[in-house]
């Protein structure tokens, strides 16, 4: 969706406030949050998780913290999901499951439909749940730098349509593609291929 | 204590956003979903056990050894994982070289993606709209305000965290630092400098 | 943009729906008299609100802050008094009534036609502009012509009028938005937006 957590290239948000040092948790609350989103013993996806901080309000979105859009998420998965009271997760399993190596890597059968260097267009699409076609790119030719092999296709997983692996590339997009620029910066974005179609 | 009371004291000093998280975590410790002292553990663990000195070690090991480095920039995670950084967020990782020509940023615009193995929890300008919106647009502008100016011919790559790949930059090793090891190396490399909005620092 | 929830008519809905309201809309209008800017420096000073606070500002509220902003700019709310042309009361209805007309002469001829495919530029200035960002790189055709107009992107930044052929342009919700329809879009362009297609 076209939500405002889709931010690249909006003006006006003024300086980046970056403090010398910050704390962690800026108040207790932030930690006793980010501590409950990582204990709840819920049955959704990550990509479940964003699109439920995604479906804020855009106003209330820009004006609350990253922890607050936690706190929207969760309340909001919680209304559709019953945990799992049976085995919530104890002080002495955590660090095991923080630090589980866990993959986002499928098998698929069918091969790779670009290849690296081949220039290939981002589909100008616009659908309303969630995505990770960030708006700034749709419509724009890139070029394949990087195929890091079939991945999670969140815009499935986030509608609990099932993990629909896809290929994932990194494309190279120039400043002047993206945003007219005079200058001979570029952006790289990891994209799947059904985002994607020859130039 | 952060969960002991039921006290009205204690209710009438917390922001309606710290009664409402408050609210919540009781209902869960109440159903069974969440044990507290394991909400403990976590914000400990975040605190206190992970933060970018794991990403400085990689960084530093990457400058001295050269076996590690070219490691690092064919199988990033195995490399990062060797060192025994693993876990949430950093499942997939991609190092990023900087050099002379090529400085590397890196953004999530989306949300706030960020490789929490190697750098712990990001920092709130990392997550907020100012950054989010213009490191993409305006990446020499973005760096201007870190205090950073590149030189004109040096390019920018920047880099949105679409997916689950995370990326860590390895900075350029600063100037006359031969004679260091890799402790006081990793010493010289910030967390910013691996986000990319910085460079490592200068030796003493 | 999506997420901002239903739209959510109101049935009967008031003129004016607080009494400041009211006493807002007056203001500006009267300030607007005192031609200490122009509209596109009022647009401009609305669209400068951070975006956070801009959408969770009703449409009056966003006139009063992007008020308070230009006359605060204008040093308008210090200790010192200015002496400005106020608009008088009996002159209130003959301004309304005379409107200000945005067409002037101009100095080169248009590009375009009417039925020329065209292409809105890339474009992402930091100041005012009337061009969405919706549709940077998308093609259309021309579909009216307006002659010149006041160019809002000069005028907004005190830079003079200077301006520039417009033109309605006509696109196809396929081509800007990739949607399976043969919907069309229409949009009112200047020319320093395009370029042939």
């Amino acid at each position: 969706m076209n939500g405002a957590h889709d931010l690249g290239g909006m003006m006006g948000f003024g300086p980046i406030a970056a403090p010398p040092s910050e704390p962690v948790f800026h108040e207790k609350w932030e930690g006793r949050m980010a501590a409950l989103a990582m204990t709840v013993p819920g049955d959704w996806s990550i990509d479940e998780d964003r699109s439920a901080c995604e479906s804020m309000h855009p106003a209330k979105y820009l004006k609350t913290s990253y922890y607050e859009h936690w706190l929207h998420g969760l309340e909001f998965l919680l209304k559709k999901y019953t945990p799992d009271s049976s085995s919530p997760m104890r002080p002495e399993d955590i660090w095991a499951a923080l630090t589980a190596r866990r993959s986002y890597t499928r098998d698929v059968q069918t091969p790779a439909a670009f290849t690296i260097g081949q220039k290939i267009r981002v589909r100008i699409m616009n659908p309303t749940t969630h995505t990770r076609a960030p708006r700034y790119v749709r419509g724009h030719v890139g070029e394949v730098v990087k195929i890091h092999g079939a991945h999670v296709f969140p815009d499935s997983n986030a509608v609990a349509r099932g993990e629909n692996p896809q290929w994932l590339y990194t494309l190279r997009f120039t400043a002047k593609e993206l945003w007219g620029h005079a200058s001979n910066d570029s952006v790289m974005l990891d994209l799947w291929e059904p985002y994607l179609e020859p130039a | 204590m952060p969960h002991d009371g039921h006290g009205h004291d204690d209710h009438s000093e917390l922001s309606p956003i710290a009664l409402r998280v408050k609210a919540l975590e009781s209902l869960l410790i109440e159903k069974g979903y969440v044990d507290p002292a394991a909400l403990d553990v976590l914000i400990d663990t975040y605190e206190t056990k992970i933060g970018p000195r794991n990403g400085a070690k990689v960084v530093a090991k990457a400058w001295t050894d050269p076996a590690y480095a070219k490691w690092l920039k064919e199988d990033a995670t195995a490399a990062i994982e060797s060192l025994g950084f693993t876990g949430r967020q950093g499942e997939h990782m991609v190092a990023l070289f900087n050099t002379p020509e090529t400085h590397n940023m890196v953004v999530c615009t989306l949300c706030s993606c960020y490789p929490w193995p190697m750098l712990g929890l990001p920092p709130v300008w990392y997550k907020s709209p100012p950054y989010r919106s213009r490191a993409v647009i305006d990446p020499r502008g973005v760096l201007a305000e870190f205090g950073v100016a590149l030189s004109e011919k040096t390019k920018i790559s920047v880099w949105d965290s679409t997916a689950e790949i995370r990326y860590l930059v390895i900075p350029m090793r600063p100037a006359n630092t031969e004679n260091l090891g890799e402790e006081e190396l990793a010493g010289l490399v910030n967390r910013d400098s691996m986000i990319g909005t910085r460079l490592a620092g200068k030796a003493a | 943009m999506m997420g901002f929830g239903p739209i959510a008519p109101e049935a009967n809905e008031p003129l004016f729906h607080a009494p400041w309201e009211r006493r807002a809309l007056a203001i500006s209008l009267a300030m607007g008299g005192t031609r200490q800017w122009n509209i596109d420096m009022s647009r401009h000073a609305r669209e400068k609100i951070p975006s956070a606070q801009y959408w969770s500002l009703s449409y009056y509220e966003i006139w009063m802050e992007g008020l308070k902003r230009l006359l605060t700019e204008r040093g308008l709310l210090d200790a010192s008094i200015k002496k400005l042309p106020v608009l008088e009361a009996a002159n209130v209805a003959p301004v309304l009534a005379r409107g200000s007309p945005y067409t002037r002469n101009a100095t080169a001829k248009p590009l375009f036609k009417i039925g020329d495919r065209v292409k809105v530029r890339n474009l992402h200035p930091e100041g005012h502009t009337r061009l969405p960002g919706y549709l940077r790189g998308a093609t259309g055709e021309i579909a009216l012509y307006h002659k010149a107009h006041v160019f809002p992107d000069s005028n907004a930044q005190g830079a003079g009028e200077n301006p520039q052929h417009l033109y309605t342009l006509r696109f196809k919700a396929r081509d800007v938005f990739g949607a399976n329809t043969d919907d069309v879009l229409h949009a009112d362009l200047f020319e320093p937006y395009l370029e042939a297609a």
